[in-house]
């Protein structure tokens, strides 16, 4: 109940901000989109399992949204988060069928190689994909509402916050329900879990398609915020980053990713303004500060200590 | 009564070591069965190709007259036939508490993404059975933090939460002090009975097997050299001088009444 108390406390800062300081809205909400889609990593990580190529359906549900917008002009903004929530879980349901089989690196690796295959694609159909260029998303309607660009980034924004709220909440019941305690169990221990009769892949295989729809929800969002898709968006950095997210922010709650993701942004952001040349190494040095002192990211130093 | 279990013509080996030569063996329902033998002699192995987690070379393993011999490890479990580990086998980052629960979720088939696991358990039972194995104080504690005796008692218990017809232990008291081994095997048999399950446990010290088994079988080099009422086995003398060492020999051999197997002269 804390932790659901700290996002909400966390979400109105957020959106207070972005009315306070209207050039820092664009960064929130894709800072906000950023931690749904660690929240998606997040998950796994829960399982003990990392994924490299989670960036993969951040970029297919956005490409669906840009595909979908292009072919029925008109359609609503919403409308498109839902295709591309929907289009990003159907394909992890077929991906995870495949690598829900594996563990560790190869689990990690395999996703990569997947991540990079369909990257691949992107970025050679140049006449469907429109290449390296990436695709234009003319602003949509939103909720039946037709805006200038700063109304319709305040309509975003709220969605976004209502969803990780809701995500966040349906989060921390699937953690304290059985599937969700079988899909921890996978880290400790997945033989006794065969041994009670409980298919760990299909468990696991679980916790995958919630991870990719996760992602597809961060990606739709993104992909709407930006007007623009590129190939970049799957490459395996972007992944990385959601690792990188995952570990700042920690695994103990949900909380964890969306403050990892806001974290990690601003602190991207002021690194690129204060030390331009030099901005991944104050991120490097974050992250080992991190796994030093707090290995349970910002969520785990926060739960002990009480605080949520 | 038909058998419980039944092994046919059970082989395997890994390169030139021969670990199952051979077996033959069957269980009836109600027997407290308790497996003897040096280390390597191939105990555990037969446990491990009895509950799916081995594959034989040849022969069939037949489970309430099934044959199980293909069966995944899980499919066994959902028959019946459980086990616990000799190392054990916990989820060392859930408390004591959701690892019963867990096991419960498991038997009845509950798998709610929304519905917490513990208004999902019935929780008298969770009591009950924290009770009988005297975790009941502990309950909150990470499973992976208790001391070895009560881990063994956990992991026996996460077994036995699934109601199964045959419950097989590897090593029970292992690893445990001896003092402590009376003390598990005395809760652990008053909840076999409780529930009526068949057993079948592997177990070193002899205290213990003349105590609370109602037959032994004795591994030698893969193979059952000698199967019978626990007085008659370990007084064999082959079994004592090669499964016991000599040091047990407390009785005349009474070679008459023994079964001695086939494969051991």
């Amino acid at each position: 109940m804390k932790g659901i108390i700290a996002t909400i406390i966390l979400l109105t800062g957020s959106v207070v901000t972005a009315f306070l300081l209207p050039h820092l809205k664009t960064p929130i909400i894709l800072a906000l989109s950023y931690g749904l889609a660690a929240l998606g990593i997040s998950v796994l990580m829960r399982a003990g399992q990392v994924s490299f190529g989670h960036a993969m359906y951040v970029c297919l549900a956005a490409y669906s949204v840009a595909f979908i917008a292009k072919a029925y002009p008109g359609i609503d903004g919403l409308v498109l988060i839902v295709c591309g929530v929907a289009i990003s879980t159907i394909a992890g349901a077929i991906i995870g069928i495949f690598v829900s089989k594996y563990r560790e690196i190869f689990f990690g690796m395999l996703n990569l190689a997947i991540s990079m295959v369909l990257f691949a694609v992107i970025g050679k159909y140049y006449n469907i994909t429109g290449g390296s260029d990436g695709m234009m998303i003319s602003r949509p309607s939103f909720i039946g509402f037709e805006l200038e660009r700063d109304g319709f980034e305040t309509l975003l924004l709220i969605t976004t916050t209502v969803s990780i709220l809701l995500v966040t909440y349906f989060i921390e019941r699937f953690f304290n329900s059985p599937a969700g305690k079988f899909l921890c169990a996978i880290k400790t221990n997945e033989t006794r879990l065969e041994y009670i009769g409980v298919s760990a892949r299909f468990v696991f295989w679980k916790g995958y398609v919630i991870s990719s729809s996760l992602c597809g929800l961060a990606g739709a969002i993104f992909a709407l915020v930006q007007g623009l898709v590129t190939p970049e968006m799957g490459y395996w950095l972007k992944s990385g980053e959601l690792v990188f997210i995952s570990l700042l922010g920690g695994v103990a709650h949900s909380f964890g990713a969306i403050i990892g993701a806001m974290a990690f942004e601003f602190l991207k952001m002021y690194a690129a303004i204060l030390m331009t040349d030099y901005w991944h190494m104050i991120l490097g040095s974050t992250l080992i500060l991190i796994i030093y002192f707090a290995p349970g990211g910002i969520s785990g130093w926060l739960k002990n200590k009480k605080y949520i | 009564m038909s058998d419980l279990l039944k092994t046919t013509n059970l082989n395997l080996s890994f390169g030139s070591i021969v670990v199952a030569d051979n077996i033959d063996f069957s269980l009836k329902e109600g027997e407290r069965l308790a497996v003897i033998g040096q280390n390597g002699a191939g105990k555990t192995t037969f446990i491990n190709i009895c509950t799916g987690l081995i594959r034989p070379d040849s022969g069939n393993i037949y489970f309430a007259d099934e044959d199980i011999t293909k069966k995944s490890a899980r499919a066994i479990v959902k028959m019946g036939m459980v086990r616990s580990f000799q190392l054990p086998q916990v989820y060392s980052e859930h408390t004591v508490r959701e690892c019963i629960e867990l096991s419960l979720a498991a038997r009845d088939n509950k798998t709610s993404l929304f519905k917490s696991l513990s208004s999902c358990v019935d929780q008298k039972e969770v009591y009950e059975v924290l009770t009988s194995i005297q975790l009941l104080d502990r309950s909150d504690v990470l499973a992976g933090s208790l001391p070895e005796g009560h881990k063994k008692l956990l992991d026996i218990a996460m077994a036995l939460v699934l109601r199964p017809r045959l419950l097989i232990m590897d090593e029970p008291t292992s690893g445990v002090s001896s003092q402590e081994k009376h003390e598990i095997m005395r809760i652990l048999m008053g909840v076999l009975d409780k529930y009526k399950v068949t057993s079948i446990f592997v177990e070193h010290d002899i205290d213990i097997v003349s105590q609370y088994a109602t037959r032994v079988a004795a591994w030698i080099s893969g193979a059952i050299a000698a199967d019978g009422a626990p007085d008659m086995v370990l007084n064999d003398p082959v079994i004592q001088e090669q499964v016991l060492g000599q040091s047990f020999s407390r009785t005349e051999p009474n070679m008459n009444t023994v079964k001695l197997v086939k494969g051991v002269s």
